[in-house]
């Protein structure tokens, strides 16, 4: 039998692929990890009008803060499916023992998290635009940030939970790490939302949601590979 | 002198403060098997995340072919498996979406030998149904399957016989000494007595 | 060079040189920070707005000026332990942490001080204000991650990587808090901002800054030979540095 192995066939898109399938099955056979941060987000949402006030004035003031806060505080809370489970049951280091490019094994678990996380929220926004009376004009605005931001909080968020992984109780100190990082898109995105509901241009905050965006495809997996690798080398 | 298939020169490793070996040399060459014992916390699993590549935690050095890990890492991770303390399998999966997961990471198609396999590891009857519904035995068979589908020069195994019945323990055995027989290596930590295999050596931590 | 810089990655070369170095970098804190403060507080002139109340930049600016720059050395010093495994360097930046946090917090308590007289309250979500809280959260993120992680070398190279994480995000921190800022508060003035700050005042403002600076390397060192002495403590040079005192 022949034992080497130097004739092997790689294929980016191949190896995307394979990792990005992989964790949608995988996802998709346990649903109640997909549902529960949408649940979360609702919740959190309809907390505000119970705390501060149900008047209208004042909800469609806020909404745009409201609704960002709570698709990054449900980002934050999902970031817990990324690496973990893959810890726990060895096939974390399988992937890092891979001869594929980590780079984009990691990109791949990314968008995987963002297509379960950052784009459910995204679809399931308008509904509580809708009940926090968000100016209909301005829902284009809150749809666009979420798409293009929500992606910028799964990279920064695999980042810390990357480095984070295999500790005890690593979730609060997760967000201790992460929600610091996340400070520039909320500013951007909820000003975007806050600009379109009286009738200001955001492209100019498109464009920069855009390049952070482009940034952190190109950085982020460098120092969560950076940080799987001390994470698991101990 | 021709390069050793592997070769672990001085290896310097201490974790939370405890020196777990200082020194240590290790060659392994093509058809051979290298046990490693010692007590618990001796570094056992350590030494393997050391030598695999996973852990970069350590002085020393490591050479696969007379090549730094470090820098024939590609070359190294192609020929060798790694079947380490957790069982490395999604329990969500099937065993055969396993298998295809490892064949593709490995850059290689499974071919209908994947049928055959799951029948000779005890697997017949458990191909179509998620592995959170095996035992723990049977989950790891589905990772030595591997072992069986993906050939690879050099295999690091950590503890193969736990939760394995002894029909299981016989069959690895058999595996090991197919292995040495086609020319290839094995690293492993066990208790056990290896007696069936041939060309066994012992290396002692601590 | 290249000599040289192995050389200063070995903890003891650095724990002897440095020992020579402390007493004089102790004198030029001391000096410099003692001067400038009373040239500050007796000498300087009054602003014409703030009274004397301006008079708390010469600790806030030199304070906040210090946690920033600790944080890159920080993450300087922590890339440096990543890729060439120098020890020395994730000491340095282990001590880092904690100085920057403290400097951190003394920058944003002068400011709260500085705030009440000016603005009437402690707190305003001025620009660089909040820009110095986030920094603080920052600097806690990188101490928590530490002390999260038992197995100390994993815990500095985690933390290296967080703090370059963090250094690419601080440009862009500032730059969206800055205009979040100008979007709901329509320019006061600020703590920091003079347009043409004579002579007289910005003098003792850089000796300040220069003790500061000082200080902070005095500090940095102590702790780092403390680390030092703790990592070391089997080899035979700490024992015989311990059983001499």
């Amino acid at each position: 039998m022949e034992l080497s192995n130097n004739n092997t066939q790689f294929s980016l898109y191949g190896i995307f692929k394979t990792v990005l399938v992989r964790d949608l099955v995988v996802a998709f056979r346990h649903p109640s990890d997909l549902v529960n941060p949408l649940i979360f987000f609702m919740i959190v949402v309809t907390l505000f009008p119970l705390a501060v006030s149900p008047e209208k004035q004042f909800l469609a003031q806020a909404a745009p803060g409201v609704l960002w806060v709570a698709a990054l505080l449900a980002t934050l809370l999902s970031l817990d499916m990324l690496f973990q489970s893959d810890f726990q049951d060895g096939t974390l280091e399988q992937l890092l023992l891979s001869p594929q490019p980590l780079y984009i094994g990691i990109l791949a678990k990314v968008m995987g998290h963002w297509l379960l996380s950052g784009l459910p929220l995204t679809l399931l926004s308008p509904l509580l635009a809708f009940m926090m009376f968000l100016p209909s004009e301005a829902l284009p605005a809150l749809m666009i940030t979420l798409l293009l931001g929500t992606p910028v909080l799964s990279f920064i968020g695999a980042v810390g939970s990357a480095l984070t992984v295999g500790l005890r109780k690593s979730g609060l100190l997760l967000s201790l790490l992460v929600l610091p990082l996340y400070i520039p898109v909320l500013i951007f995105s909820a000003g975007a939302v806050q600009a379109a509901t009286i009738g200001l241009p955001i492209i100019g905050h498109v464009a920069l949601l855009g390049a952070m965006l482009a940034l952190a495809l190109v950085l982020a997996p460098l120092a969560i590979s950076a940080g799987l690798r001390i994470s698991l080398g101990s | 002198m021709a390069d050793h298939l592997l070769q672990a020169v001085k290896l310097f490793c201490e974790r939370e403060r405890r020196v777990l070996f200082r020194d240590l040399d290790i060659t392994l060459d093509a058809g051979e098997v290298v046990q490693i014992e010692g007590a618990n916390g001796s570094g056992k699993t350590t030494l393997l995340r050391v030598l695999t590549g996973i852990s970069d935690a350590y002085d020393g050095e490591v050479l696969w072919q007379g090549q730094s890990i470090k820098k024939a890492r590609i070359e190294y991770q192609l020929n060798m498996h790694y079947l380490g303390h957790a069982a490395g399998i999604k329990s969500a999966l099937t065993a055969e979406e396993n298998l295809r997961w490892y064949a593709a990471l490995a850059g290689r198609k499974l071919d209908d030998r994947l049928w055959e396999v799951l029948a000779e590891v005890g697997l017949k009857g458990y191909e179509d149904v998620p592995c959170y519904t095996l035992s723990a035995g049977q989950q790891r068979r589905v990772n030595l399957a591997r072992l069986y589908l993906l050939p690879a020069k050099l295999w690091v195994l950590d503890e193969p016989f736990t939760a394995i019945d002894k029909s299981g323990v016989a069959a690895i055995e058999q595996l090991m000494s197919q292995q040495v027989k086609n020319g290839g290596s094995v690293i492993v930590t066990t208790h056990q007595d290896l007696s069936s295999v041939a060309n066994v050596r012992k290396v002692s931590l601590g | 060079m290249w000599t040289w810089f192995h050389r200063l990655g070995s903890p003891r070369w650095f724990y002897n040189i440095s020992g020579r170095w402390l007493p004089w970098l102790s004198v030029a804190a001391a000096i410099l920070i003692i001067t400038g403060t009373v040239w500050a507080l007796a000498f300087a002139p009054q602003d014409y707005q703030q009274g004397n109340s301006f008079r708390i930049i010469y600790i806030h600016v030199p304070s906040a000026l210090l946690a920033q720059s600790c944080y890159m050395i920080m993450a300087v010093a922590g890339a440096i332990g990543l890729i060439w495994k120098m020890k020395l360097a994730d000491m340095a930046a282990k001590s880092c942490a904690s100085i920057g946090a403290s400097f951190t917090l003394l920058a944003l308590v002068t400011g709260a001080v500085w705030g009440k007289p000016t603005w009437g309250t402690w707190w305003v979500w001025d620009a660089r204000l909040t820009s110095m809280l986030i920094l603080f959260f920052l600097y806690l993120g990188i101490v928590a991650l530490h002390s999260a992680i038992s197995d100390r070398d994993q815990a500095a190279k985690a933390t290296a990587v967080l703090a370059l994480v963090g250094l690419v995000n601080i440009p862009i921190i500032k730059y969206s808090v800055e205009w979040w800022n100008t979007l709901h508060q329509p320019a006061t003035f600020t703590l920091t901002e003079k347009p043409a700050m004579p002579a007289e005042m910005w003098v003792p403002l850089l000796i300040m800054v220069l003790g500061f600076y000082c200080f902070f390397t005095v500090v940095l060192i102590m702790r780092t030979r403390f680390e030092i002495l703790v990592r070391e403590w089997r080899t035979s040079w700490v024992k015989e540095i311990l059983a001499k005192s």
